[in-house]
């Protein structure tokens, strides 16, 4: 019969709307602003720079190497390197950056930049609602308004931070193994050298 | 080859009136019916087309040479905005093309996740496809979204697996960038679940509709030879019924160990290309259901794969897949340094598009639109 096709489809499309008034399921969209879904955690849009403990400026786990600079595709982020060093979150001394900027109106949220971040000094933030009308001022970061908390990162990535803290605590186990190894070893040698020097120069060698 | 040959291949000459003048229609580059911006000078005769001229390039971003500039890796990001609805896809052509190159090992795991995640991109593809052609029927509306609704599905999917729904860069040379998060097979196991009810009910809405029927049965017919000669691939090809599937004659990925069966068309007309989408998403469903419980675990990257650093040993590769659009392959040429020396993509899009005067021909100009939407190109992979 003609226009049978067509009768069927109506079917199936009355069947969508009368079904919407009372199956939950077939209401698939929210109304933004006022309703939300809930975040999905593995969500990326651009990066931010992580930092420990209180003071964002001191505690930036970035060492400035540069490697992020190079290697992203469109080239949005600068970097000054300082001339000085100061310590880094574990108390080594490393160069920080005097100058950490990204153009978000440039950045493709490619995320290779956290790839290859050696330090894990830079992640993928969430936050999407950066709308502005100021091009320049809204839209390119500098470190201070990149620099955020680990526990900011520890709530967006949970699963991810809790891995990247097992392994930074790990290299800090490691490290300050190595450095007690290392005093050890060196209080050890020094004894030696006090006790061989004592027994060759007696009683003055002492002070 | 013979004058009469060469002539079979060229566009017939429509035969006008002369008494009637031309009228030319610039249709685009900002048209409702077009994606993207693209232009097609039509010239009618009445209400028939006689001359179409398409004309591209507006979208170009310069993609290949950007990618000789670069790293390999950098350019992983980029492949996602060629064909922006199959982001998955053009990373797995990308990966392959590389791993071919620098001699890459995949593991079983992202092997797996490969399939898995590029027949999910074809169905959320032909869903589209399929809801944008109707649009352009007139049917405004009501089957892209039921289209759309699915692919938020997928798309969310997506997301939690590579952290961005269209802009996957989610592959890898020598595999994947992130393992599967926790849970994330039970709810593709559960789209796959649901997944024929909305094939069932698409087909419903619209296979069989008499007014879908008279538009585009014997509507922009194909021939096979022509369509073979252009180089057409993918559903437009098969839709001829010639039967070509990447996925079958070049065995790539794991493809041999699943049991699917590739549509072909008869008539190489819109109707044609429409069913065919529609039975293509439901071999992707069982290609699905079928790699689903099979996954194994283990690595998902080849140890020797690097992210930085990474400099092939010189040669040259062609890498192709069976993309939802047709066949997507990148040819490479390596010169032993960091970034390739010569970068190509060929974009079923846009090889796709170049018979679109051919079959246009002839036709009302109300056709063009609907002929023109049974493509199913992203303008973004067209002009690149
Ligand atoms: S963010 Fe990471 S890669 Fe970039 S300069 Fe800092 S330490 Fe280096
Ligand atoms: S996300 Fe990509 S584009 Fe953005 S800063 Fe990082 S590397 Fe550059």
């Amino acid at each position: 019969m003609l226009g049978e096709g067509i009768l069927k489809g109506l079917a199936e499309t009355a069947k969508n709307f009368a079904g919407s008034f009372v199956s939950e399921e077939r209401l698939t969209t929210v109304e933004y602003p006022e309703q939300r879904l809930p975040q999905i955690e593995n969500t990326r849009d651009f990066p931010f720079l992580v930092y420990d403990g209180e003071d964002p400026m001191a505690g930036l786990r970035c060492v400035s190497c540069q490697i992020c600079e190079k290697e992203c595709p469109p080239k949005c982020i600068y970097i000054v390197k300082s001339t000085d060093k100061k310590p880094d979150y574990v108390g080594k001394a490393q160069f920080y950056p005097t100058r950490f900027d990204i153009d978000i109106s440039v950045c493709m949220s490619c995320q290779i930049c956290v790839e290859v971040c050696p330090f894990d000094a830079i992640k993928m933030d969430t936050e999407f609602e950066l709308s502005t009308s100021d091009r320049f001022g809204g839209l390119i970061l500098d470190k201070h308004k990149l620099a955020k908390p680990n526990s900011y990162y520890q709530k967006i990535h949970p699963t991810e931070a809790a891995e990247v803290d097992g392994r930074l605590e790990e290299e800090k186990q490691k490290l300050e193994a190595k450095a007690k190894a290392a005093a050890e070893a060196a209080a050890a040698k020094a004894a030696a050298d006090a006790a061989a020097k004592n027994a060759a120069v007696a009683p003055e060698g002492q002070a | 080859m013979s004058t009469s040959a060469i002539r079979s291949y060229l566009p017939p000459v429509i035969e006008v009136d002369a008494e009637n003048e031309l009228l030319e229609v610039a249709m685009g580059p900002h048209h409702p019916s077009t994606h993207g911006v693209f232009r097609m000078d039509v010239a009618l005769d009445g209400e028939r087309v006689v001359r179409l001229k398409p004309v591209f390039g507006y979208l170009h971003r310069n993609h290949e040479k950007i990618a000789e500039k670069t790293t390999y890796l950098a350019s992983m990001p980029y492949t996602d905005r060629l064909d922006y609805f199959c982001s998955m896809t053009n990373n797995w052509a990308y990966a392959l093309a590389v791993e071919k190159l620098a001699g890459l090992e995949v593991p079983e795991r992202a092997e797996y996740i490969r399939v898995i995640t590029a027949e999910l991109t074809r169905i959320q593809n032909h869903a589209s496809a399929i809801g944008f052609l109707m649009q352009e029927m007139g049917a405004s509306g009501t089957p892209l979204m039921y289209a759309f609704r699915e692919r938020e599905k997928i798309l969310d999917l997506f997301e939690e697996l590579s952290g961005s729904r269209m802009m996957c860069n989610y592959m890898r040379f020598g595999g994947c960038r992130v393992d599967l998060p926790e849970g994330w097979l039970d709810r593709v196991s559960r789209l796959v679940a649901e997944l024929p009810r909305f094939v069932d009910e698409m087909e419903a809405l619209l296979t069989g509709n008499e007014i879908l029927m008279a538009r585009a049965q014997g509507v922009g017919v194909l021939k096979p030879d022509l369509a073979v000669n252009a180089g057409v691939t993918g559903v437009m090809l098969r839709a001829t019924g010639v039967n070509y599937d990447v996925r079958k004659v070049d065995h790539y990925g794991i493809y041999d160990r699943f049991a699917f069966r590739v549509p072909l068309g008869d008539h190489g007309d819109i109707y044609d290309r429409y069913m065919l989408r529609v039975l293509e998403m439901r071999e992707s469903i069982r290609i699905l259901e079928q790699a689903l419980p099979q996954i194994p675990a283990g690595p998902i990257l080849d140890p020797k794969s690097k992210p930085r650093g990474f400099r092939p040993k010189p040669g040259e590769a062609y890498g192709r897949i069976e993309a939802p659009k047709g066949e997507l392959g990148f040819y490479l040429i390596s010169d032993g340094s960091g970034n390739p020396y010569r970068y190509r993509v060929r974009p079923p899009s846009l090889i796709n598009l170049t018979i679109l005067e051919d079959m246009c021909l002839g036709q009302n100009v109300a056709d063009v639109v609907l002929i023109f939407g049974s493509v199913d190109i992203v303008l973004g992979e067209v002009d690149r």
